[in-house]
């Protein structure tokens, strides 16, 4: 006990200064920059989200997207039709995409493997016809989308549009990502991982499969839908044809290249998705897929258990190393 | 009446195309058990090699015997090479390529083509057929349909190759204690589905263009389609895809309007897999503890 007490000091004391680091990084980036962190952020919200359902409970899913953009839509025509401040939008988004998640985890609960997998990729691809859909034009704006105003930093912080952005999707991000890791080493996340094992032994030991099922759906929607709401306020605006289907694979990449099962591995992926297809962008139009089909491939063949798989593991050797090379000595 | 005959007939030409490319899901999943989630981008993928043989100068056959075998060849190097190494992986492993592959063929096809929309010929005459209830095109699709259709079912039932690779799909095992080559009839399965692909591509290509994101509607409604029939059903899955491009075309036309067409597909998907997830001439499973 003596030995483990100070080496989880030291994970917490290194993890408050990444937090410091990140909190002073808007300062010293530009604001375009600070933009891209901010998507990126919002971003490993999602793959959080998305890890709960496919990493620690089993259930894949390849329409995460139409959550997302269920999230921004909250968001959006709260803030267009009702007038509500921005910041009550966030949790709003999150609500309703928990009801939305439950209830298309209730009939999702009978269907497993690649059924799931297909009809919620249904789902996304379906989705921006549903959202160009006439008769609720009035809400969505159809085909145009809706434009939403940057919000203002309350009076009185010394910081632009851009840093008050980034300093509130880091807040959230904080929230969701503390709140992940405790629900994860909790009850729920043992049963989740339980019925992802082995669900007809976990059904045996008392586990309500059709309860932890959807539960785990809903609240992967929820982290989803606040990542959706937040987004559409970082963006400035919704529009049909960003939530294709192909924002949902990309989701699913994001956690693939991260690392499925793992909370860390959310931030790699994210960082990914944000910032691979910047670099590759130079290349051609249609470079950016290819590298990412080329990565998902190679990554489920060698490094299954994603970058942070891979950083756990480089850790591990090398601090056996150091601590063989003590006892030598 | 007339209207309605007429949209249950071109209901029954796209159907004819959602049936093959069923038919080739179907394929894959009776000898892996794998649904292909890149089967729409293959397809795609293939309609392009065809499009750049006429282009070339080849005839219309011509370039559709050669881009039929060589989608046969590129299914089986793709098992052979991709999918056999995850063959007893965990299913996300498995999904994770397939869609790797999705990726990787739209962006390639997008690299090599660009995203601009092309027009692709048909080989069928342009003057319409039953006094204009028809295009000729959709007569010839639903015609080509059957044929394979018809070659598929006298390639099952009365070749050799065709009864070991049935053998296989239901107990491979065995099949390798006969002295069955599994792994090759997995492959052979790969290469039907890639050629049987291409065919559904080559014919709704002149009616939908042809551009790398061609197939994901088409491809959704093919699901629809495989889950309709019974997903380990053959002619359950051609059953369920003329069912269900007479349903779209209908609906699309007299009760929701075009837009909404792919939430068709969706709801198709979920009422199917909730009411009956075997579909109407699939087989019931039942898990052993």
């Amino acid at each position: 006990m003596s030995v483990a007490l100070p080496a989880r000091w030291w994970q917490v004391l290194g993890l408050l200064a990444a937090l410091a680091l990140l909190c002073a990084l808007p300062f010293v980036l530009s604001n375009y920059r600070t933009f891209q962190l901010t998507l990126a952020l919002v971003y490993a919200i999602v793959l959080l989200g998305l890890n709960i359902l496919t990493g620690y409970n089993g259930q894949i899913s390849l329409g995460h997207g139409a959550f997302y953009a269920i999230g921004a839509y909250t968001a959006a025509i709260l803030m267009d039709k009702f007038g509500v401040p921005y910041w009550a939008t966030v949790p709003l988004g999150g609500a309703v995409c928990l009801v939305f998640g439950f209830l298309f985890g209730l009939p999702a609960l009978r269907l497993h493997g690649h059924y799931l997998a297909l009809a919620t990729f249904a789902l996304a691809v379906a989705m921006p016809q549903i959202l160009k859909y006439k008769r609720i034009e009035e809400w969505t704006g159809g085909v145009q989308g809706i434009v939403i105003v940057k919000p203002d930093p309350p009076a009185g912080l010394p910081v632009n549009q851009d840093q008050w952005l980034y300093l509130l999707t880091l807040a959230v991000a904080v929230v969701m990502f503390v709140l992940a890791w405790n629900l994860i080493h909790s009850r729920v996340g043992r049963a989740w991982m339980a019925l992802r094992d082995h669900p007809i032994a976990a059904e045996a030991m008392g586990v309500n499969s059709a309860l932890y099922k959807a539960s785990a759906f809903g609240i992967s929607a929820l982290y989803t839908g606040i990542a959706g709401a937040l987004g559409a306020i970082v963006v400035q605006f919704v529009a049909p044809d960003s939530f294709t289907g192909v924002l949902s694979i990309n989701f699913l990449i994001g956690v693939v290249i991260g690392g499925l099962a793992s909370i860390s591995g959310a931030i790699w992926g994210a960082l990914f998705i944000q910032f691979v297809p910047n670099i590759a962008d130079h290349i051609s139009k249609a470079a950016p897929w290819a590298i990412y089909g080329i990565f998902m491939i190679a990554f489920a063949y060698a490094m299954p258990t994603g970058v942070a798989g891979f950083l756990r593991v480089a850790w591990t050797r090398a601090t056996r190393r150091v601590a063989r090379a003590g006892a030598q000595a | 009446m007339e209207a309605l005959l007429h949209q249950v007939l071109s209901g029954l030409a796209t159907g004819g195309i959602y049936a093959s490319l069923a038919l080739a899901l179907v394929m894959i999943y009776q000898s892996t058990n794998h649904i292909n989630f890149a089967q729409g981008e293959m397809a795609m993928f293939s309609t392009y090699l065809a499009w750049t043989l006429i282009d070339a100068g080849v005839s219309w056959w011509l370039a559709f015997l050669i881009t039929v075998a060589a989608s046969f060849s590129a299914g089986m190097a793709i098992e052979r090479l991709l999918i056999r190494p995850v063959e007893h992986a965990p299913l996300l492993t498995v999904v994770i390529v397939f869609i790797g592959l999705l990726v990787i063929f739209n962006s390639v096809a997008g690299w090599i083509y660009s995203y601009t929309i092309k027009s692709f010929p048909s080989p069928f005459p342009a003057e319409p057929v039953f006094g204009g209830l028809m295009s000729a095109h959709e007569l010839g699709a639903i015609g080509v349909t059957l044929v394979v259709l018809l070659l598929l079912y006298v390639f099952f039932q009365f070749t050799p190759l065709g009864l070991a690779m049935r053998a296989v799909a239901q107990n491979p095992a065995s099949s390798r204690l006969a002295g069955i080559r599994v792994g090759w009839m997995l492959a052979l399965g790969w290469g039907l589905a890639a050629a049987i692909g291409a065919v559904a591509g080559m014919m709704v290509a002149p009616v939908i263009y042809l551009d790398p994101n061609m197939m994901s509607g088409v491809l959704l409604y093919a699901f629809a389609a495989a889950l309709m029939g019974g997903i380990d059903s053959p002619g359950g899955a051609v059953a369920g895809g003329f069912i269900v491009g007479v349903v779209e075309n209908v609906m699309g036309a007299f009760v929701i309007g075009t837009e909404l067409k792919l939430t068709v597909a969706l709801l198709v998907i979920i009422v199917v897999l909730l009411v009956r997830p075997s579909g109407l001439f699939g087989k019931v499973f039942v898990t052993r503890v």
